[in-house]
């Protein structure tokens, strides 16, 4: 007990979450394996403790305000019916639609996974019913939970998981996507989980959207997403924060991949009022190939800090990192790009390329590369710029008869070409285009 | 057309345009020549509406507004038009989109209905043949890998497309080769009207062998010092330009 007090009294201002937690394992759903899980991961944020002012990864980031009071950690209730998704589908595109709310699969507002071959969904309920040998051996490594104290916290308080298995040999072509939904309006913790299994010469797309629909004030979301790309698959992921409202969100995705396969992702980030997304990639395997691409626009007072590590650890791999961001008013943004290549990890070709737009003076935008290099045959590089709009150029579509507020917009548009041209699905493209577009005319 | 009087500007509290005075009427061409730092680019500038200069004194009265008192893009939409010496790349920007989106937005401030896309993209074909642009713009940025005759070739380009009433070309001869001059010069007479002028701005008489002028002006320390008609810039290639500074010294003694 004395022990316990000790280490509670060390990780202030976390402290006020663990009664809460402690009573909350007592309650929540699962098997002999998840509760094990459970139990480990809130021994490990015991010992870790939420970051610090002084700790280098939250630098610039603080976490302390999220946690000055206690939060409840919310079942899900609500009434929502598919008419009120409506709003947060993409137009034109024919997709799985998975819906998790306050971190619980809905299955009323999901989906059944049908194809060829076939897909597998499942929630805690059903993996009780049929046990999965390959949800068992790749849920809750240690080595993830100790990684980071917010995947600790979100193994030891999430109430469901969500699991897609995709065989080998399925090349999936209608995308899957999902809608990660809080309802909380106050000081609430969700916690949704996803892990997402592609086995080996498979191909899918995913799109994890996620979305406020309570006023969020004071919300916070700690969302979690595994992910673990087979030999020779191919994923596209796309994260879209475009229905954020007030909502406090971290967001972190874990990518695990085989050999030759092909990871491609973007985080794109225009609503929320404090984003922090981790991206963490594990190229465990030789001729992995990993595109991290990035976009926010903020506004206000938004804060969005883009976390992103590569991790190579065998020879033969590539990874590129585009990221680009515009900020105005009194937002702040961050881009921090870990590279590490492993001594094993020869003829690694990682670049890193990070540029941003300031439209105000007290906008803030703080970049930091770090490239951790050990081995010797590479190509490594990065490249970083902050600035203002191109005068020249707003001038000189002024004096063709643009408006001094559509040339900007034009400009700023254009500014975000690189990222949002690599965005493959095309209905998705549209839709990204058209919030953009929208944001910037504002 | 195009009334300046006693015009005074220049940037960051250093005066380039002392009292400069020109009238141009429709359909004239008038060539504006001097040496380097005469202030001719200011004069360009300041009429396009480039923010960072500022105008102390004078008045600029075209089609009878006063121009001093429009943004940069109500003077375009006016009908001037400033061809830049350095064209600006803008990366991610298309040429198709850019044109567009000026030539709607001209047409929506002189209250015109939208252009039909077939008549946007024929007018595009007819005017690229006419500079013999023959870059694909549809899905190129604007400037963006063009070399420098390209560049130059755009900029007459779209002038052809916006059919100004005042054309400014600002140093366009610089940096061309003979052949990519000869179709600039091509370009910019085919566009000559009776209701169109022109302000040619060059360093070189060589341009005005292709694009004859009603008259040249020399220009010297941000005011005109001299003006007379073609040939007076085949003076001016003779002697060179020391010839007018000694003569202005001459008449300062005197």
């Amino acid at each position: 007990m004395n022990t316990s007090t000790t280490i509670a009294e060390k990780i202030t201002p976390g402290a006020v979450l663990l009664p809460e937690l402690d009573v909350l394992q007592t309650t929540l759903a699962g098997n002999e394996q998840i509760r094990f899980i459970r139990r480990k991961a809130l021994k490990s944020f015991r010992l870790q403790g939420l970051p610090e002012r002084k700790n280098e990864e939250y630098k610039y980031s603080p976490v302390a305000a999220l946690f000055r009071t206690g939060r409840s950690f919310p079942a899900s209730t609500h009434s929502l019916t598919r008419n009120d998704l409506t709003p947060f589908l993409v137009p034109g595109m024919d997709a799985f639609l998975i819906t998790i709310i306050d971190g619980k699969l809905s299955r009323e507002l999901s989906d059944e996974l049908k194809g060829t071959p076939a897909l597998q969904l499942h929630d805690l309920a059903s993996l009780e019913e049929t046990p999965s040998a390959v949800f068992q051996k790749h849920f809750g490594a240690d080595a993830l939970i100790t990684a980071d104290p917010f995947i600790a916290l979100n193994t030891a308080a999430f109430r469901d998981v969500v699991f897609i298995q995709v065989p080998n040999n399925a090349r999936i072509e209608k995308p899957i996507h999902i809608l990660n939904i809080v309802t909380a309006e106050g000081a609430e913790l969700v916690n949704p989980r996803i892990l997402i299994q592609v086995g080996r010469n498979s191909a899918i797309q995913v799109i994890e959207n996620f979305i406020a629909i309570g006023k969020a004030e004071q919300t916070l979301c700690n969302a979690l997403t595994e992910i673990r790309v087979g030999s020779g698959s191919t994923m596209l992921f796309y994260k879209i924060q475009d229905h954020c409202k007030n909502l406090s969100l971290i967001s972190t995705t874990q990518v695990y991949q085989d050999e030759q396969s092909h990871f491609d992702t973007h985080t794109v980030s225009l609503s929320g009022n404090w984003i922090r997304n981790n991206l963490t990639i594990v190229a465990d395997a030789e001729q992995c190939e990993t595109h991290l691409n990035g976009l926010f626009i903020l506004n206000n007072h938004q804060h969005v800090d883009n976390h992103t590590l590569v991790d190579h650890r065998k020879p033969n791999c590539e990874s590129n990192q585009l990221y680009r961001g515009i900020l105005d008013d009194k937002s702040t943004g961050v881009f921090n790009g870990k590279i590490y290549v492993r001594p094993d990890a020869q003829k690694t070709n990682a670049y890193q390329s990070s540029k941003n737009m300031l439209l105000s003076d007290d906008a803030g935008m703080n970049t930091k590369p770090q490239l951790e290099i050990y081995a010797d045959d590479v190509k490594c590089s990065h490249g970083s710029s902050t600035g203002q709009l191109d005068e020249d150029a707003l001038f000189y579509l002024r004096a063709r008869g643009i408006g001094a507020d559509s040339a900007r917009a034009l400009l700023m548009f254009a500014f975000t070409r690189d990222v949002i041209n690599t965005i493959r699905i095309e209905a998705l493209r549209t839709q990204v285009e058209e919030l953009i577009e929208k944001r910037l005319t504002h | 057309m195009l009334t300046i009087k006693n015009l005074k500007a220049g940037i960051a509290d250093k005066e380039i345009l002392k009292g400069f005075n020109l009238s141009v009427k429709p359909g004239e061409v008038h060539a504006i020549m001097g040496p380097n730092g005469s202030g001719k680019s200011t004069l360009a500038n300041v009429l396009a509406g480039k923010p960072e200069y500022t105008v102390t004194d004078g008045e600029v009265l075209f089609a009878g507004k006063d121009l001093l008192d429009l943004s940069p893009e109500d003077r375009a939409r006016e009908g001037l038009f400033l061809a830049f010496q350095y064209p600006v790349e803008i990366p991610g920007v298309s040429n198709i989109n850019f044109l567009k989106t000026a030539i709607a937005e001209i047409r929506q401030y002189k209250g015109l209905p939208p252009m039909e896309a077939k008549d946007f993209l024929k007018l595009v074909k007819e005017k690229q043949a006419l500079v013999e642009l023959q870059v694909t713009l549809a899905n190129r940025s604007v400037n963006e890998g063009f070399s420098g005759g390209e560049k130059k070739r755009n900029e007459i380009f779209q002038m052809a497309v916006l059919e100004p009433a005042l054309a400014i070309l600002d140093e366009t001869d610089s940096g061309l080769d003979i052949d990519a001059l000869r179709i600039v010069a091509n370009g910019v007479n085919k566009l000559r009207s009776d209701n169109r002028s022109f302000i040619v701005i060059t360093h070189y008489q060589r341009l005005l062998e292709y694009i004859v002028p009603d008259f040249v002006h020399v220009m010297y320390e941000g005011r005109i010092v001299k003006s007379g008609t073609k040939e007076l810039a085949l003076e001016l290639e003779e002697k060179g330009y020391d010839w007018i500074k000694k003569e202005l010294s001459q008449q300062v003694e005197a």
